[in-house]
């Protein structure tokens, strides 16, 4: 059980965050978070960043998910690239790459429409999350709704140049980004690596549609949203592999008269070992999926 | 003057002779409301914590307002009730479930008003309680914001239909689902009166009784109920909410 018995005396002071960079090509780092649940422990900061290098200041995807972890981010970029964080984007609304977005201009944070919409309606309920999970990691985060709208196609910005992608499916809005340069693909939670996808907005449809556009890219290598850099192309079929198996185990429970709590503790087969996070990816997505495939599986009298 | 120290007097041997003859064990969990409900549930019955009372519970409450719990008993012999509660729910017994005709286990869905002990109290024949759980960790208002159908309107549209299977689970065993639309409501909403379904009786093709279960609003909206009767063919169920409307099903006919 996740920060179950966690005691106020023992955890209540939040550490420093103390992010660490791993070049993946000329001018582009992978900053990777933990593979893990959000937890106090970890500060929140699970999810992958990135950093490109550009003459108009460093470009961060994913500022992280509160103040100070934007603000270590930055620095970092900083330190890495000699100019301060001169554009965000926000690849989709969870508050594990959003809330970071705190530590900046809003006018330098872009995303898509979508995911703006998307935390103008879920902002507060994630920051109530948030700071509930994390207590003082949070401290000074703010919601910060990005001012840039982005659309699909290319765009130049300090000297290079980036396809960006208005693609969904994990969320209402997911952001893509290929460095033209080095093939780098950041591919946001649309792309899960040896770490379990999560499904709170999913709709696996459009999720499946986005990852055939992905993989019809040619990229040279591919950041995730979560897990290690993918160098072989491994991690869009992964990531397609576990949402079908979730959604077919999902409905095959159903149709034998499993109920929720059972379904979650239901065998995760061998060739996802290598996955962190699965059982509780897959309990997590139990509780996203269940209702609706009882509505239209079980028979109505 | 002398007959109200006669009424005090009075009041304190029946406060003294209503004290249990043994206090329920130490709470393994800790939990702060441990001998409030004890005292409350249990009264002078013999108390034990059994390893043999499952609590199956998903790691991480992901919906507070629909959070899965499942009770297997079927290591106790002889289980005359089950009473699933979340110590530290307002509304902490959810379900209070005698399986006559039935094994002793049962699938459901509460709300978690907070991090809570979620268990099931087993009664076996001696009338001893067996009890299960463990902590759960969960964000608020699973009980005190409103339910989802009551944000959309559209409850009254489906309030009481059913959707229900049967499955073959065993020699002379079935596995029966039960779901119904209904809000489900606590009453700890602003300006929404508690409204929730209060009884299911499920009973066979003769009309016995298989099992009866008091059910509370701390139950999840549009409740679901998983139970493993001892009969085959036809399966009749019944529920009565608090407003005395009847939701009637059955499978297998």
């Amino acid at each position: 059980m996740t920060a179950g018995r966690c005691c106020w005396r023992e955890c209540s002071l939040a550490g420093k965050y103390t992010p660490v960079a791993e070049a993946v090509a000329d001018g582009v780092w992978m900053v990777r978070g933990a593979d893990e649940a959000i937890a106090f422990a970890n500060g929140g900061a699970i999810a992958n960043s990135a950093i490109i290098a550009t003459a108009s200041g460093a470009l961060l995807f994913d500022p992280g998910v509160s103040r100070e972890h934007g603000l270590a981010l930055g620095a970092l970029a900083q330190r890495l690239t000699g100019k301060p964080v001169g554009r965000v984007y926000i690849s989709h609304l969870h508050p594990d790459h959003a809330m970071g977005a705190a530590a900046f201009d809003p006018a330098i944070v872009h995303a898509l429409p979508a995911t703006r919409a998307d935390l103008e309606r879920d902002g507060e309920g994630f920051s109530d999350a948030m700071y509930r999970l994390l207590a003082d990691w949070m401290k000074g985060t703010a919601i910060v709704l990005p001012q840039g709208d982005v659309s699909e196609g290319d765009i130049g910005f300090g000297g290079r140049t980036f396809r960006l992608m208005a693609l969904n499916g994990h969320s209402a809005g997911d952001l893509a980004l290929l460095d033209q340069a080095t093939g780098t693909l950041l591919a946001g939670d649309l792309v899960f690596h040896d770490r379990a996808p999560s499904t709170p907005h999913a709709s696996l449809p459009d999720w499946r549609a986005s990852l055939q556009r992905l993989s019809a890219l040619p990229h040279a290598l591919l950041v995730p949203g979560h897990g290690p850099l993918d160098r072989d192309g491994s991690a869009i079929a992964q990531t397609r592999d576990w949402l079908g198996w979730v959604e077919q185990t999902l409905r095959d429970a159903v149709a034998r008269g499993l109920d929720m709590s059972e379904a979650g503790e239901l065998p995760i087969p061998p060739h996802f070992a290598s996955l962190k996070a699965a059982r509780y990816e897959l309990q997590r997505s139990v509780s996203h999926f269940y209702p609706a495939l009882e509505a239209e599986l079980l028979p109505k009298l | 003057m002398k007959r109200a120290l006669v009424f005090a007097i009075t009041c304190v041997a029946a406060a003294l002779s209503t004290v249990p003859a043994r206090a329920a064990p130490a709470d393994p969990l800790g939990s702060p409301m441990w001998d409030h409900h004890a005292a409350r549930l249990f009264g002078k019955d013999p108390v034990v914590f059994d390893s043999r009372v499952a609590v199956r519970i998903p790691g991480i409450a992901e919906n507070q307002r629909v959070f899965p719990v499942t009770i297997d008993a079927r290591t106790l012999p002889d289980v005359r009730r089950i009473v699933l509660l979340a110590d530290l729910n307002p509304i902490p017994v959810a379900v209070d479930y005698r399986p006559a005709g039935a094994e002793p286990f049962i699938a459901s869905r509460i709300k978690l008003d907070q991090r809570t002990p979620v268990r099931a109290a087993v009664q076996t024949g001696d009338g001893t309680w067996h009890v299960g759980g463990t902590w759960i960790d969960a964000a608020g208002g699973g009980c005190s914001a409103p339910p989802v159908s009551r944000v959309k309107g559209d409850w009254a549209d489906h309030l009481g239909e059913i959707r229900a299977g049967r499955w073959a689970e065993g020699p002379g065993e079935t596995r029966l689902r039960i779901t119904f639309r209904h809000p489900m409501d606590t009453g700890l909403v602003e300006n929404i009166a508690a409204y929730n379904i209060e009884h299911v009786t499920i009973r066979d093709g003769d009309g016995r009784s298989l099992g009866e279960m008091e059910v509370f609003g701390s139950v999840a909206e549009d409740p679901a109920f998983t139970v493993l009767v001892k009969a085959t063919g036809t399966i009749s169920f019944e529920a009565r909410d608090t407003a005395g409307l009847r939701f009637a099903g059955k499978v297998g006919a």
